[in-house]
C-alpha cells in the first residue's frame, strides 16, 4: 500500500532468477567480510545496538528467494544468505527497496510500517534497536564496495548508478534527496 | 494505619451522593476527602451538599479534605481551585495549580495525582507545608519504601493507594461523551449512567479499561490484601479506599480488620470473592511486573490472566 | 519575528539532519531513563552530546536537553548528574518535568535555562506562573489539550514563553499524567521514558491481516490493506456498551500546519515537532517543510501545501484539541 504516486520499485526479476541458482555460501563469505569492514568504519553501530548486539535478525527481501541472517555478534558481524527459513530474533520483511532505502536514509521506516510495505515479527524491540543504529551510521553501501574495489571503485560507481537508474532501487545515500 | 476514603471519582445523584457520606460518618474510616476530582461540570449538582457533609463528617470524628480537580483549565475551574482554602478544611492537591492559590504558610495534602516520585519532590512539597501526601498508584514498592523514610523525618505522613479501580490518566476529552457522539460542552452528562465507570474491552473481549467521563481507570480493582503487611513495614501510615457505588461501608469494615490483625492475609480477597464471585483484582504496580497482575490465591481469575 | 522551529533528534545524525534542514532548534535526550523517548538504539552518549551541541552551534542553531522523565526514588542521582552533563555539554536549556528535579536545577545550575516539558502538564496561566516565579522557568511546553483561543488567554496572562506542538505523535491523555502503559506493561513514560514499549509489542499475521498486542492485550486488527498504527494503548480499538472502535482517539497524529498562523496570533514562540523515535529521512522533510511554512508567513507570503499525510501515523492527521470539538 505504497504511495501511488511513488511506489516502492520491486526487484528485478532477472536477479530474483539468478539467486535462485547461484551458490549461496561464496556470496554469504563476501557478505560477512564486507560487512567487518563497515564495522570497522563505524563503531557506533554496535554501541547503538546495545543489548541487541548479540542476537540474530532476519532479513526478509520478499521480492527475493533468498532471506539475510544477519548476527551482529558483538561487533565481529556475520551475514549468512539463506533460501530456506530460518530463525532469528526479530524478522523484517519487506521489498528489497524498502529495506535499501532504510539502510540509506531514503525511507522513514516508521512511515513504511504504516503503510505496511515493512513487516515485523518476533521482538520488536530490538528490530527497532537495529533500524535506529543503522539510521544513525549514515552508510553508503556502494560506495563502501567501492572503496574495496581499489583500482576498479571508479567504474564500480558507474556500474552502481547504471543498476540504480534501470532497476529503482537505492543503493547509495541519496544527498538530501528525501524520497517518500 | 489509618483508612483514607479518596475523592467519588463518579458522577452519582446528589441523593446518592449525600446519603453515601451520611453513611460514611458511621463507619470506621478515619479520614474523609470529598468534592469533584474530575469533572467540574458534576459539581454544580451536589455542591451544596458539601458544607453540610462536611460538617457531619468532621462531627463524626473524621480528618476532612477537599480535593482540587484533577486537571485545571478552564477560567471557572481557576476560580473553583482558587476558592477552595475558604471552605476552612485541608485542601488536598491533584493539580499543582491548587498549590499556585494557597495561601504561604497553609499546610496541605497531596492527592495521587500529583506526580510524586522522588525524594527531592517529596521534600520540596513538604517545605511548602504538605503534611500528607498519596502516592501515584504506579509506584513499585521500593520506591514507597525510599519515600516513606524522607517522609518521616519531615513529619509527612504517606498514604497509599489501598483499593479501588486504579486512576491511569486524565485527558481534556471526555469519552463518555465521545461514545455517545456528543461534544464535551453537549455531553449530557452521559458518564451519569456510569456509577463505577464503563467497562472498556479489548478487541478479543477481555476487559482492560474503565472510562469514567474525561478520565480512564484499571478494569481491575486494586487490592492490598496481599501487600498490608510490607507496607506497614515501609512505614506507610494509611491506605485509601476508593468509592464505589456498592458494598463500600463492608469494604471499609474488611480492610479495618485486616489492619486490625482480626482477618488473616487472603480473607479480605476471599470475602470480596464471596461478595462478587466476578471481581477482577490486580496489585501489580506494587510488588508484580506490571500493575494489572494479581498475586492473590487466585490467580487464575484475575485480571492479568 | 519568525516563529521558532523545535525539531527532534533520536540520533546524531538525525540532529545533523535537521540543522542542515533549518531547523533553528534542536532538542534531544541522553541514552537513560532520564528522557521520555527512552527507546533502544536511541538518543546520545556524553561525548555524542556534545559533539552534537558543537554542531549545531556552529551551524546557528540551539539545543534543548530533555531531562523529562520523574527520577526514581533512591536514584536520583542519575537525573541530576543528567542536568549537569548537559550543562558541560553546552546545553541552550534543559526540559525539566519533576519538582525535585525543578528545583535542583534551579539551585544547583542557575545558569542553565529551563524549559518546562509538557510532562508537566502546566495547564492554566496560574501554575504556569507558579513554575516561572518559583524554579525561574523560561519556557513552558503545552500539554495537547488545550484549545488555541485557551493558549492565547495563557499567553495574555504570563511572561513565558510558550511552545506547542504542531506535527507528530499525539498523547490523548494529559501527558506526563497518564499510567496506562505501566499498567499493561510495567513500564511507563514517567518512570521509565517509553509508552507502549516495543519489548511488549507482539504482531502476530493472522492471514494477511496484523494483530498488534501489548503486553498480551490486543490493541490492533488491521486487514491486509488497511495502514498500521503505532500499536498505543490510548489509540487502541477496543468496545465499551454498544460500541466497537477507536474509544478514545483514531489512530491519527497531529498536523496543526494550517493553525500556524492562528498560534503565531495567539502569542506561541515556537512551534514543537514530535518525533525522536522517528527516522533522519523523517525529521529533514518535516522541518524543511515547517521552516518553509514559518518563513513563508514571517514574509506575508501564503503557506506552502500539505505533503506530509505519509508519514503520519495511519496515514491520518487530526488537529487534535487546537480545535474545541475535538473535546
Amino acid at each position: 500500500m505504497s504511495d501511488p504516486q511513488n511506489p516502492i520499485p520491486q526487484c528485478p526479476v532477472v536477479m530474483a532468477t539468478a539467486l535462485r541458482f547461484v551458490p549461496l555460501a561464496p556470496l554469504s563469505v563476501s557478505l560477512t567480510a564486507f560487512s567487518r569492514k563497515i564495522t570497522r568504519k563505524h563503531p557506533d553501530l554496535f554501541n547503538r545496538l546495545g543489548e541487541y548486539s548479540r542476537v540474530a535478525f532476519v532479513l526478509d527481501p520478499t521480492d527475493l528467494p533468498v532471506v539475510v541472517l544477519l548476527e551482529p555478534n558483538g561487533g565481529a558481524p556475520r551475514i549468512r544468505l539463506c533460501r530456506r527459513r530460518v530463525a532469528g530474533a526479530a524478522r523484517i520483511s519487506g521489498p528489497l527497496a524498502a529495506l535499501l532505502g532504510l539502510v540509506h536514509g531514503a525511507f522513514d521506516g516508521d512511515a513504511l510500517f504504516f503503510s505496511r510495505d515493512l513487516v515485523i515479527e518476533g521482538d520488536t524491540a530490538a528490530a527497532l534497536a537495529l533500524r535506529n543504529a543503522i539510521d544513525d551510521a549514515e552508510l553508503d553501501l556502494a560506495h563502501e564496495a567501492a572503496a574495496l574495489s581499489g583500482p576498479l571503485a571508479r567504474p564500480f560507481e558507474q556500474l552502481i548508478a547504471f543498476v540504480e537508474l534501470r532497476t529503482g532501487l537505492c543503493l547509495t545515500r541519496p544527498e538530501d534527496a528525501v524520497q517518500w | 494505619m489509618d483508612l483514607t476514603v479518596g475523592p467519588n471519582q463518579f458522577f452519582w445523584s446528589a441523593e446518592t451522593w449525600a446519603a453515601f457520606y451520611t453513611d460514611l460518618a458511621q463507619s470506621l474510616v478515619d479520614r474523609v476527602v470529598v468534592g469533584e476530582l474530575v469533572c467540574s461540570k458534576r459539581l454544580p449538582f451536589y455542591q451544596d451538599r458539601i458544607p453540610e457533609t462536611i460538617s457531619r463528617l468532621v462531627e463524626a470524628g473524621k480528618e476532612v479534605a477537599l480535593t482540587s480537580l484533577a486537571l485545571v483549565t478552564l477560567k471557572r475551574e481557576r476560580k473553583l481551585t482558587a476558592d477552595l482554602a475558604a471552605m476552612g478544611v485541608m485542601v488536598e492537591i491533584n493539580d499543582l495549580t491548587a498549590l499556585a492559590h494557597l495561601p504561604e504558610n497553609c499546610a496541605f495534602a497531596v492527592g495521587p495525582l500529583v506526580n510524586v516520585y522522588n525524594e527531592g519532590t517529596l521534600k520540596w512539597l513538604a517545605a511548602q507545608g504538605a503534611r500528607r501526601i498519596c502516592l501515584p498508584p504506579e509506584l513499585p514498592i521500593a520506591s514507597v519504601k525510599a519515600l516513606t523514610q524522607v517522609a518521616s523525618d519531615l513529619g509527612v505522613a504517606v498514604e497509599v493507594w489501598g483499593h479501588g479501580r486504579l486512576p491511569l490518566a486524565i485527558s481534556g476529552r471526555c469519552y463518555h461523551a465521545r461514545l455517545h457522539g456528543r461534544s464535551k460542552d453537549n455531553c449530557q452528562f452521559a458518564c451519569e449512567d456510569d456509577p463505577d465507570g464503563l467497562d472498556v474491552l479489548t478487541g478479543d473481549g477481555k476487559p482492560f479499561m474503565a472510562m469514567n467521563g474525561v478520565q480512564t481507570l484499571s478494569d481491575s480493582y486494586a487490592c492490598t490484601d496481599h501487600q498490608i503487611d510490607l507496607l506497614r513495614q515501609a512505614g506507610v501510615s494509611a491506605l485509601r479506599l476508593s468509592p464505589q457505588s456498592d458494598g463500600f461501608l463492608k469494604l471499609c469494615k474488611l480492610y479495618r480488620q485486616r489492619l486490625d490483625g482480626d482477618l488473616p492475609r487472603g480473607d479480605l480477597e476471599r470475602s470480596l470473592r464471596t461478595a462478587d464471585p466476578n471481581v477482577r483484582l490486580s496489585d501489580g504496580f506494587l510488588t508484580g511486573s506490571h500493575g494489572a497482575e494479581w498475586s492473590g490465591e487466585s490467580g487464575a481469575r484475575s485480571a492479568a490472566s | 519575528m519568525v516563529m521558532e522551529i523545535v525539531c527532534p533528534a533520536g540520533t546524531p545524525a538525525a540532529l545533523r539532519a535537521a540543522v542542515k534542514a533549518g531547523a533553528h532548534t534542536v532538542y534531544c535526550g541522553f541514552n537513560d531513563e532520564t528522557n521520555a523517548r527512552n527507546f533502544p538504539g536511541l538518543n546520545f552518549d556524553r561525548a555524542e552530546m556534545r559533539a552534537g551541541i558543537a554542531f549545531a552551534h556552529d551551524h546557528g542553531a540551539k539545543v534543548l536537553v530533555a531531562i523529562n522523565t520523574f527520577p526514581r526514588a533512591g536514584s536520583e542521582a542519575i537525573w541530576k548528574r543528567a542536568v549537569a552533563d548537559a550543562e558541560i555539554c553546552g546545553a541552550d536549556a534543559v526540559i525539566l518535568a519533576d519538582l525535585g528535579l525543578l528545583d535542583y536545577a534551579a539551585r544547583s545550575h542557575p545558569g542553565l535555562r529551563r524549559h518546562l516539558s509538557v510532562q508537566a502538564a502546566a495547564a492554566n496561566a496560574d501554575i504556569i506562573n507558579f513554575y516561572a516565579e518559583t524554579f525561574g522557568v523560561k519556557r513552558v511546553v503545552l500539554p495537547r489539550v488545550l484549545s488555541v483561543p485557551e493558549i492565547a488567554g495563557i499567553n495574555s496572562e504570563t511572561e513565558v514563553e510558550t511552545e506547542v506542538f504542531v506535527f507528530g505523535g499525539l498523547c490523548v491523555m494529559a501527558e506526563g499524567r497518564c499510567s496506562l502503559s505501566s499498567y499493561a506493561t510495567g513500564l511507563s513514560p514517567n518512570m521509565n521514558g517509553v509508552c507502549s514499549p516495543a519489548s511488549h509489542v507482539e504482531y502476530q499475521n493472522d492471514q494477511g491481516a496484523l494483530n498488534a498486542r501489548l503486553g498480551g492485550y490486543l490493541i490492533h486488527h488491521v486487514e491486509r490493506n488497511e495502514p498500521a498504527p503505532y500499536p498505543t494503548l490510548c489509540k487502541g480499538c477496543f468496545s465499551a456498551g454498544e460500541k466497537t472502535g477507536h474509544l478514545f482517539e483514531d489512530p491519527v497524529s497531529l498536523n496543526a500546519e494550517r493553525l500556524i498562523p492562528q498560534l503565531q496570533k495567539a502569542g506561541v514562540t515556537a512551534l514543537k515537532i514530535e518525533g525522536r523515535q522517528r527516522s533522519k529521512s523523517y525529521v529533514a522533510q518535516v522541518v524543511r517543510y515547517f521552516r518553509a511554512a514559518v518563513d513563508a508567513l514571517d514574509a506575508g507570503q501564503p503557506m506552502p501545501e500539505g505533503m506530509l499525510a505519509r508519514l503520519s501515523e495511519g496515514q491520518a492527521m487530526t488537529t487534535g484539541a487546537y480545535k474545541k470539538t475535538w473535546r
